[in-house]
């Protein structure tokens, strides 16, 4: 298989100056990252060592074999909401390995605000459960919360996906014989009692876990009885008398070596149904995609300059090359691993939908997995286009990445925008990891498209009515447009609300897709049955 | 030639007897206790008989089961190595008169030396300078005293038939003579049965130096030159040489003279060792040695003589026995460069050279010699053995030959930094330090050399940050998964950003240690450290280093530092502990009490017998405390009646 050769060079001014500001993008937000890693305020941290537990993060690496990678899931979620710091939605989700194998790992964090259940805490649980269901990945839960938020009661219990479809989730999942271990280190109140009730095994941590339905205020209210939190539901009272959990733990760390035991005696073995080969590192240097990618998203570049770095031997089998050439559609390996990728390289046209979806037929016949590399502003409008069925040739696309059932795995790596984000996988499309790069957006339309379509309309309006729109006047009117939309284009207001499953650097592309890939493949690949498509 | 022999010894020796054999076509026959059933002077014989339990009372001391097991295999001849029955002349007797051949001297030349004051009576007879003493029969304290002052103090009062210096007292000044005559006396009556002491000069810069010698059925004796064994600690040698560091013609002369004439004097046959005491105070002299004892066996130290003469005393021992003459004469026999021997023992050094046991879980010693050096590991155990308390705890014998001393020297010194013991502790790093001593490398050597610099060589310098953070890089078990091409394994560390540091906990002695390890962006692992140690370090250099159960030994140079390693699922005690009370498991009536209100108990005392369903339970003590409350006697009660309460001060 050819190489793709590569047409950047690196030493240009162009380069240069992107790679300086894709850098900056990444340093911010690693800065960001390392704000929400420390979890709570100092006071709150302090408050939580002091009786003898570990921080989420140290109980996390306690839990993980040591040099686990983590897949950190929703590291953003609630950035710059509800107007207070909740790092992470106070709780850290991700994939990590216990024992030499892949677990969803799901901790709630006590130092912010106790832990308790935000509107996007839900949220982020149930995204962290929706990938162990998905991936059939063991799921442990490290449990320390003061249970739902109450001033967000109306936000976080009554709904389908609210709060009780953690449970619901748990319930089925072990039905799906996907394992449900639960190690309380910290309060489990109410509510919350059920994840470890829930589990198929649970630990208790001495003086530190309680699980009750009511806590001593509230059986003090309900019938005047005076009982301390430990003798109500404490370790002892749960191990040796309810049976309410199976392990009696000592502190944290003898807590987390017993879950350690409980997953290697899963008796779960990863079988990966895919011809493998062995890994090679791509022929570019995974850190000059920084300079690849130019500072205006609407600036072209040719998306194989990216492929080139992310995959195996930089060696790409394109599929109908010279055929609709906005979308670059081909066979590669990614660190080993047989993947069908699917790339923009402009706006999409009526070839590159059907480009396409005869590809992902291709793949789902073939069981190869889908990695879609998304940078759309959206298919080609027009009167010729639309005369032309792109609306039909599009709905093909759609259908197939919908119905699609190999595992599919969307990066966006520039603008996500319209009907292209379905067309490209997105969230709606439930690739299995949908993960975003700094520099990316995502919106229904562009900023400038939204506003001029919307000046367009406004100076109808008043043209209609014989008035006059002065140009000032126009671009008055756009400017708040265009910064709403980059307000809430920006990739932390989607991570901050889950819309994806993280900001990644650039530079470690290859290794977050190779990681979201194999640990898919903890699921057998099912077989596709498509839709009717439109002809 | 014999077709058959048998070996009456165990361990190293075994084995080495054994290699001989083998070349020269001679098969071999083991003895074995119980601990001993798998051992490898097991497995390298042709055949082995069990001789019963571990104790050497019970099986390498009975001369009777070995003769019967030389009986029942058809072994023509025994060689009993050294120790155990090496030198009991009527084991012996038994050997010769159950028709067997005994593989060294006869009988009554083992009489001869056996008694230290009698051989000293013969020695001075055939001439061989003794060191001036008494040696009489007569032990009144008043005659001791009296001849202790003709001697001249500095004296020395040693046990008659002592040996390994049990019942041996210097006394400086008359006034203490008799205080240390009656700790002696105590001291041999324990040790041998026998409270008859001899008194002699006691030597001021002495050193150990012996006389390998050689003797035939036909009469003939030849020297095999000498071996320096000054460098001992309570009179265990330690490093064993050859030649004698410093040694002048005129001295080699008078010793080797007088070594033959000694052996001739009680018609020696087989390998034999004189031993002397030389005055080194005044450097080496003709005229200041003075004849100790003749050990009428092989030497645990042959291998030095072997090396340096380029003979093999195993196979001449053979050959004499089987009636042959001496292979070689005299003038045939030439000293070829410098040998030293270590001793490797299971010991803890620092801690006055305990006798260590344990499980040799990693055991390595080096493939290659030293560049321009020759080596031999003489040892009888493998890796996975166990040091047992039954017997002598030496773990191997590290031989090593240059061209001259400071050669040999040097390769020792890299052989022991090169050998690996993990599972029990060793004396390797004593070995190191005492190979690397100023006044040892120089060869000025005394019998006293270790006692004065004893703090120095045992002293151990703490880990340094790099053994710590290889120890808990290691028992983190970063990269201990069989890399695969699954990128779970192969991506270690992986983070979108920062990395996570996973908790490590060590002890070193009686330190707790916590490090925390994590992988750095380049995929190299990086271990943070508390206070004393660096606070941050990578690993560069591979370390070498063992896993043993619950510990990990990281090896530097020849010392090798052990870690334990607390294993966080092993606390069940202190989950007992954390009981504080014990209940019913059933219904039943309280039969009996044994403990009352008030009572301190401990772990595992039965404290109340409960009957039910017609079976009687002992409810036990989970945990050592004091009985707050019990059950009365009689007491009919339900499932989950608290049946004990400890006292609050229980509590972990």
């Amino acid at each position: 298989m050819p190489a793709l050769t590569s047409q950047i060079s690196p030493a240009s001014d162009t380069f240069r100056a992107n790679a300086e500001r894709m850098r900056a993008l990444v340093a911010d937000i690693s800065q960001k990252a390392a704000t929400v890693e420390r979890g709570g305020s100092d006071e709150a941290r302090e408050r939580h060592q002091s009786r003898g537990k570990l921080l989420p993060r140290e109980r996390l690496a306690q839990l993980l074999d040591t040099g686990s990678p983590f897949l950190e899931i929703g590291q953003f979620a609630a950035w710059s909401m509800y107007g207070e710091d909740i790092a992470s939605a106070g709780i850290i989700t991700g994939i990590g390995r216990v024992e030499g194998i892949e677990v969803m790992v799901v901790v709630n964090d006590a130092t912010v605000k106790g832990g308790t259940y935000y509107p996007l805490t839900v949220k982020k649980h149930l995204r962290a459960q929706e990938i162990a269901l998905q991936n059939k990945l063991p799921c442990v839960y490290l449990v320390d919360s003061g249970g739902a938020n109450l001033p967000n009661q109306d936000e976080v219990f009554p709904d389908r996906d609210h709060f009780g479809r953690i449970f619901y989730n748990q319930a089925n999942m072990s039905a799906a014989g996907i394992p449900q271990i639960a190690c309380v280190m910290g309060s489990c109140t109410a509510g919350g009692a059920y994840v470890p009730a829930m589990s198929d095994e649970t630990i208790m941590v001495r003086n530190q876990a309680t699980i009750f339905l009511g806590g001593p205020p509230l059986v003090k209210a309900a019938t005047g009885e005076d009982v301390s939190a430990e003798e109500l539901g404490g370790a002892e009272v749960h191990t040796r008398l309810s049976g309410v959990a199976d392990h009696f733990a000592l502190d944290d760390e003898h807590a987390l070596a017993i879950a350690r035991r409980i997953v290697k005696n899963l008796n779960r073995k990863k079988e990966i149904g895919l011809a493998l080969r062995d890994p090679i590192p791509p022929l570019h240097a995974a850190d000059e995609l920084y300079g690849i990618v130019p500072t205006d998203l609407r600036q072209p570049y040719d998306v194989r300059e990216v492929i080139a770095r992310i995959v195996d031997g930089s060696e790409f089998d394109e599929f109908k090359q010279n055929y609709g050439t906005t979308l670059v559609t081909g066979f590669a390996h990614l660190n080993g691993m047989p993947v069908g990728i699917i790339a923009n390289n402009g706006v999409l046209f009526s070839e590159s939908a059907l480009k396409g979806a005869h590809f992902i037929e291709l793949c789902c016949q073939r069981k190869i997995p889908l990695i879609f590399l998304q940078n759309i502003t959206g298919f080609m409008v027009g009167r010729k286009y639309e005369a032309g069925g792109i609306a039909k040739d599009g709905a093909k696309l759609v259908m197939a990445v919908a119905t699609a059932r190999v595992p599919k795995v969307t990066m966006i790596i520039g603008g996500s925008f319209g009907a292209g984000n379905y067309g490209m996988c997105g969230r709606a499309y439930s690739p299995r990891f949908l993960w975003m790069w700094p520099n990316a957006r995502i919106s229904v339309m562009g900023g400038e498209q939204a506003a001029t379509v919307l000046a367009v309309v406004k100076r109808e309006g008043i043209e209609r009515k014989g008035g006059q729109w002065s140009a000032e006047e126009e671009a008055k009117f756009k400017k708040p447009i265009l910064m709403k939309y980059e307000h809430e284009g920006h990739p932390l207001y989607s991570s901050a609300r889950l819309w994806d499953d993280g900001i990644i650097d650039p530079g470690k592309t290859r290794e977050v897709l190779a990681l979201s890939l194999s640990a898919a493949l903890n699921a057998e690949i099912e077989e596709t049955s498509f839709g009717v498509f439109r002809m | 030639m014999f077709a058959k022999i048998l070996i009456a010894n165990r361990g190293e020796i075994a084995c080495r007897v054994i290699r001989t054999a083998r070349r020269m076509g001679v098969r071999t026959v083991a003895v074995y206790s119980d601990a001993d059933a798998v051992a490898l002077h097991v497995e390298m014989a042709d055949e082995a008989v069990h001789i019963g339990p571990s104790p050497v009372g019970e099986s390498y001391l009975r001369g009777d089961k070995i003769v019967a097991a030389a009986l029942a295999t058809g072994a023509q001849a025994i060689h009993p190595g050294y120790g155990f029955l090496s030198e009991n002349p009527d084991f012996v007797d038994q050997v010769t008169a159950a028709g067997l051949v005994f593989i060294g001297p006869s009988a009554a030349s083992i009489r001869a030396m056996g008694l230290k004051d009698a051989a000293k009576r013969l020695m001075e007879k055939a001439g061989v300078p003794v060191v001036p003493g008494y040696h009489g029969e007569a032990q009144e304290i008043v005659l001791l005293a009296s001849k202790a002052r003709e001697i001249g103090y500095p004296v020395l009062i040693k046990a008659r038939a002592g040996g390994g210096g049990k019942g041996m007292r210097r006394v400086e000044h008359p006034d203490d003579f008799s205080e240390a005559l009656s700790g002696a006396r105590r001291e041999a009556k324990a040790a041998f049965g026998d409270d008859r002491v001899l008194v002699e000069k006691y030597i001021d810069k002495p050193r150990h130096i012996e006389v390998q010698v050689f003797g035939d059925i036909f009469g003939n004796v030849v020297h095999l030159y000498e071996r320096d064994c000054s460098a001992q600690r309570r009179h265990q040698k330690v490093i064993e040489e050859a030649p004698a560091p410093g040694m002048t013609p005129a001295l080699r002369k008078a010793m080797t003279e007088a070594a033959v004439k000694a052996a001739k004097a009680i018609d020696y046959s087989g390998a034999g060792t004189i031993e002397f005491i030389v005055d080194a105070s005044q450097g080496l002299k003709a005229d200041r040695f003075w004849f100790m004892e003749m050990n009428t066996r092989l030497q645990v130290e042959h291998p030095v003589t072997e090396m340096v003469t380029g003979t093999d005393l195993v196979e001449w021992q053979l050959r004499v026995a089987s009636g042959e003459k001496l292979p070689k004469t005299q003038s045939e026999i030439t000293l070829s460069g410098h040998a030293f021997e270590a001793r490797i023992y299971a010991e803890d050094a620092a801690k006055g050279f305990l006798p260590a046991t344990g499980t040799l879980h990693h055991l390595k010693f080096p493939d290659t010699a030293p560049e321009g050096a020759s080596m031999r590991v003489e040892t009888g155990v493998r890796a996975g053995d166990a040091i047992s308390p039954f017997y002598d705890p030496m773990i191997a014998k590290l031989v090593v030959h240059g061209k001259n001393r400071q050669a040999a020297l040097e390769a020792l010194g890299i052989a022991l930094s090169q050998t690996e013991i993990a599972g029990s502790t060793v004396n390797t790093a004593f070995l190191a330090a005492l190979a690397a001593d100023a006044d040892f490398s120089a060869g000025d050597v005394d019998t006293g050399l270790i006692g004065r610099h004893q703090q120095a060589l045992t002293a151990v310098p703490p880990p340094s940050s790099e053994i710590v953070a290889a120890a808990a890089l290691a028992v983190s078990g970063a990269g201990a998964q069989t890399p695969t091409r699954d990128p779970w394994s192969s991506l270690a560390g992986y983070a979108h950003f920062h990395a996570i540091a996973r908790r490590t906990r060590l002890r070193y002695g009686e330190d707790d240690i916590l490090a925390l390890v994590s992988m750095r962006p380049d995929g190299r692992f990086q271990v943070a450290l508390d206070a004393p140690y660096d606070s941050a370090l990578d690993l560069r250099a591979a370390p070498r280093l063992a896993r043993w159960p619950d510990h990990v030994t990281v090896f530097s140079g020849a010392v090798g530092y052990s870690f334990a390693v607390p294993d966080p699922l092993a606390r069940a005690d202190e989950i007992a502990a954390g009981a504080d009370s014990l209940r019913a498991p059933m219904p039943g009536l309280v039969k009996l009490v044994r403990a009352a209100k008030g009572e301190a108990v401990i772990k595992g005392q039965p404290l109340l017998i409960l009957e039910a369903m017609k079976m009687e339970h002992t409810i036990s003590a989970t945990h050592d405390g004091t009985i707050a409350e019990i059950a009365t006697e009689g007491a009919q009660v339900t499932d989950g009646t608290v049946l004990v309460r400890f006292a609050e001060e229980a509590h972990g």
